[in-house]
């Protein structure tokens, strides 16, 4: 929806600011209020990037807010620093230093720990401001006479005074933060940010460094906090000390949920909507104190029944009434009933040609050459206590060899695979990828390297579309497991649409690519699931059972998309489907109890007294040992 | 200023603190391990206690009857909040069961701030824990000694009841894993919402004997949820012993840094919360894996 129209988004924030002096009066907004709403709303942006788009929920940003706010107000009243946007430039500045080394530690961790961290963190701050810091901030006074900002033409002077003018100033940090924050949700680093809310697993697997992107995320989010808490000491004229409390992050969560989390828009519709029931109920209803109740409540109701908040609400709605116009014409395009299956078949008998084509185009990183192995593993052994679930195992697959793995349940198949793509490390053995020693390195560099897996369960990033699920994928390939193009649009990246376009092709999905996952049926979701490893570009790819739970139609379909992918990469599959894999593979290894019974080609298995012992009198060897 | 009584009552004040605390945090630690929600609301559950206590000791006079009274209302509010709205987000994502109790824990503050005003109210201590104490080398208020005692053995009970018990070892078990209790044949949800009760009940009892302690206000669990979150991350999320260890230490950092200065009390509980996240992110007795 973002990236349909560009700039739509950016000319309808600057109409409504533009528009909002001459509208909101009537609407029983002072000048002030409004003013107040725009610095929550700024605040908000980078908050919403953290917890919107980044998925981390921090109850501790007034820990920035009130170091950015106070840094500016010290130099604008204790130093006779002259500049107003300097002060509040090099305030937002200290306050991403402080998310730095904060996020340092708070990041350690994920989930409810993170959030009770940043509580605690916060806490921490407040009591620095008004105790050992008290002197240099005021302590409980805080600091009062914080100028407002001047503009010096040469020929006249232009002062944000107070009121309409100081807003022309405030609207315009607003609208600056607005461009930045849409440019950074639309970049690399933006899609990766969402990767991260949706699936931190894959993310990493895919070759991100997850960790690197978090911290990123909380520094954005930690300057954004510091500017907004240097306006809100030029707003009043007076930096209080109560930007510092937690009740400052809570209301900012509030605010960022009542609006609508992953908006931008969000924080400040519900800054709006706070402010204005706050002086509504407090002035016009006269309830006094119980306005925070009523917010409250309002709160609690929309979390339970409204995720998006009041923006994800309007969008949903605007969807449903667009839906009803696209889906008659959709239906009218939709090929039902026999035409639908007739259709499919001719499809079907084109697709192995089409793949084939897509499969010898893609750019892929097949490193190094010639026939040696490409991956050579010795005594892999891995124990959880006593139970020993590989034990030394070895093993090697040779460049362009299509190799199998079966075995009986519980013979250590998935076990192994997460050993190679280094997600656990080996209790004993060494792994050796083209001509490296990767044991104990991480899941993400080994991606990096050129070797990843396509899971058994499916690891989608759920939240987003088709496409943009391949684009996260891709994009650790083309930009490296780290970078910090947060300026750049997705459009820029060299080579990201063809890889993206011909991985759909080859996973057979390019009809739909901006369809959300959650709506794929369960073999298309099977097939994305391999075109997400697929698109990192792997020159060894390992698929942990493809085919399971698959129809017998969808894995005569799967079959032949293996096959194709297969024909210039180096592949390692497990599956218990042994008519598909004696038909695809070229050499088969057999595992059962954490050991190699035998390994050879497809014929030489089939006839093996041994396998046929371990799945048909393997009970025997259990019970029996 | 420093001597050894005065170094000695500020021990036995971190111990006093630290044992509040401690039950407070299990209460905390034991609803997260086994549900799978942090309860932001746990504080207010505090505060909530010490005032169901209050108003039963304004019709009653007695001390217990409060405790008890303020116990009972917690632990019901607690069963009550999960069956109506914390057992529709076990499915949702961790930040909206964030989102759903820090809003609760607001409208609980609300409500209570509404009813009896912002202004502090006192409850005295029982007479038999009145006075002041000689322990030989320093004078001490009694009831801060007798709070030590009631808070173990209150600890005492919560270990009986989840090490004891046949429902503390399907709590104990659930807190492993909840979905192989559910498919032994255990009412998983059932447990849930007993679970629930109980780990706001341990907050509810902390509110009303801590009320002599420090005058009640309806803001006083939230700075007690602070400290409760930094005793969790120390001892080990899920870990009802790292609980009481988390405790002790968080009430003696406070305690022996305020001697000196108050401002870097929580200064140095924060640093001691970055110690243990750096040398052991999964808190002193926590087990490796569980988020």
């Amino acid at each position: 929806m973002l990236k349909q129209r560009p700039f739509l988004i950016e000319t309808l924030t600057a109409i409504g600011l533009i528009a909002a002096p001459f509208v909101l009066p009537y609407l029983g907004f002072a000048p002030n209020t409004v003013n107040r709403i725009l610095v929550w709303g700024l605040f908000g942006l980078g908050f919403d990037i953290l917890f919107g788009f980044t998925g981390l929920l921090s109850f501790g940003q007034s820990a920035f807010y009130g170091t950015g706010g106070f840094v500016a107000a010290y130099l604008l009243t204790r130093t006779g620093f002259g500049s107003v946007v300097g002060a509040l430039v090099i305030g937002m500045i200290a306050a991403a230093v402080t998310g730095y080394l904060i996020g340092l530690i708070a990041l350690r961790r994920t989930g409810i720990y993170f959030a009770m961290i940043t509580v605690a963190i916060a806490e921490v701050f407040f009591f620095v401001e008004f105790n050992p810091l008290s002197d240099w901030t005021g302590g409980e006074n805080g600091l009062p006479g914080v100028p407002t900002p001047t503009l010096n033409l040469g020929f006249t002077t232009f002062a944000f005074s107070n009121g309409w003018s100081l807003y022309i100033f405030i609207a315009l940090c607003y609208f600056i933060g607005m461009m930045i924050a849409l440019r950074i949700v639309r970049s690399p680093v933006g899609a990766i940010f969402s990767a991260i809310r949706d699936n931190p697993l894959r993310a990493t697997a895919v070759g991100h460094n997850i960790h690197g992107y978090k911290l990123t995320a909380f520094v954005i989010a930690a300057a954004y906090a510091g500017f907004a808490g240097g306006l809100l000491g030029v707003l009043q004229a007076f930096m209080p000390p109560d930007a510092f409390t937690f009740d400052t992050s809570g209301q900012l969560v509030m605010q960022t949920a009542i609006g609508g989390r992953g908006t931008l828009f969000g924080p400040l519709v519900g800054a709006a909507v706070w402010l204005f029931l706050q002086d509504f109920l407090q002035a016009a209803v006269g309830m006094g104190a119980a306005w925070k109740l009523v917010l409250g409540i309002v709160f609690v109701l929309l979390v339970c029944f409204l995720r998006g908040g009041i923006v994800g609400g309007l969008v949903t709605l605007y969807r449903l009434l667009m839906g009803k116009r696209t889906k008659a014409s959709a239906e009218e395009a939709a090929p039902t009933g026999l035409v639908a299956v007739a259709k499919q078949k001719a499809a079907e008998a084109e697709r192995p040609r089409r793949s084939l084509s897509a499969a010898a185009t893609i750019p892929h990183a097949k490193r190094g050459n010639g026939s040696g192995p490409l991956l050579r593993a010795t005594g892999l052994t891995k124990h959880y206590g006593g139970v020993a679930a590989n034990s030394d195992i070895d093993f090697t697959v040779n460049r362009g060899e299509l190799h199998g793995i079966i075995g009986p349940n519980g013979a250590g198949k998935s076990t192994f695979f997460k050993m190679l793509t280094c997600e656990i490390p080996p209790t004993s053995g060494s792994i050796v990828f083209d001509g490296r020693d990767i044991t104990g390195m991480n899941v993400t560099d080994v991606c990096q390297l050129g070797l990843t897996k396509s899971y058994q369960v499916n690891q989608l990033f759920s939240g987003l579309t088709v496409r943009d699920n391949i684009v996260i994928s891709a994009l650790s390939q083309l930009r490296g497991r780290f970078k910090l193009d947060m300026f750049r649009s997705l459009d820029a990246i060299p080579g990201l649409n063809e890889q993206v376009e011909h991985t759909l092709a080859l996973v057979n999905l390019s009809s739909r690519p901006q369809t959300p996952v959650s709506e794929l049926a369960y073999g298309e979701k099977r097939r994305l699931e391999i075109g997400l490893a697929l698109a990192t570009s792997p020159s060894l790819l390992l698929l942990d059972e493809p085919l399971a739970g698959m129809s017998p139609r969808e894995r005569v379909e799967t079959v032949n998309l293996l096959k194709s992918i297969s024909r210039d990469r180096t592949m390692i599959i497990i599956d218990h489907d042994m008519d598909a894999l004696f038909e695809l593979a070229e050499r088969v290894t057999v595992l059962q109890e954490g050991r190699v019974l035998t390994e050879g080609t497809p014929e030489e298995i089939r006839g093996s007294a041994a396998v046929q012992e371990a799945y048909l009198g393997g009970v025997h060897g259990v019970i029996n040992p | 200023m420093i001597s050894w009584p005065n170094f000695v009552s500020q021990v036995f004040n971190g111990l006093a603190l630290g044992a509040l605390l401690a039950l407070i945090s299990s209460g905390l630690t034991i609803i997260y391990g086994t549900l799978g929600v942090l309860n932001l609301a746990h504080g207010a559950m505090f505060m909530i206690g010490g005032y169901a206590g209050f108003v039963a000791f304004q019709y009653t006079g007695s001390f217990l009857v409060a405790v008890i009274a303020g116990s009972l209302f917690v632990m019901i509010l607690g069963v009550v909040m999960e069956r109506v709205i914390i057992r529709h987000f076990y499915q949702r994502p961790d930040e909206d069961q964030l989102l759903v109790t820090f809003g609760l824990g607001i409208c609980f503050v609300e409500i209570v701030r509404l009813i009896f005003t912002s202004q502090s109210l006192v409850v005295p201590p029982p007479p038999l824990f009145r006075g002041i104490t000689n322990l030989g080398f320093a004078f001490y208020p009694t009831y801060r000694l007798a709070v030590v005692g009631i808070v173990a053995v209150a600890l005492g009970a919560l270990f009986l009841a989840l090490y004891r018990t046949r429902l503390g070892m399907i709590v104990r078990a659930g807190i492993e894993d909840s979905v192989m209790v559910a498919s032994l044949g255990i009412n998983v949800y059932r447990v849930f919402m007993i679970v629930f009760g109980i780990g706001a009940m341990a907050a509810g009892f902390a509110g009303i004997v801590n009320a002599p302690v420090v005058s009640l206000t309806p803001g006083v669990g939230d700075d007690i949820l602070v400290e409760t979150f930094v005793v969790v991350v120390i001892g080990g999320v899920g870990s009802f012993p790292g609980a009481i260890l988390g405790g002790l230490i968080a009430g003696e950092i406070i305690s022996i840094t305020s001697m000196f200065n108050p401002g870097y009390a929580y200064v140095m509980l924060f640093a001691a919360m970055t110690l243990v996240l750096v040398v052991r992110p999964h808190g002193l007795l926590g087990v490796q894996g569980r988020e």
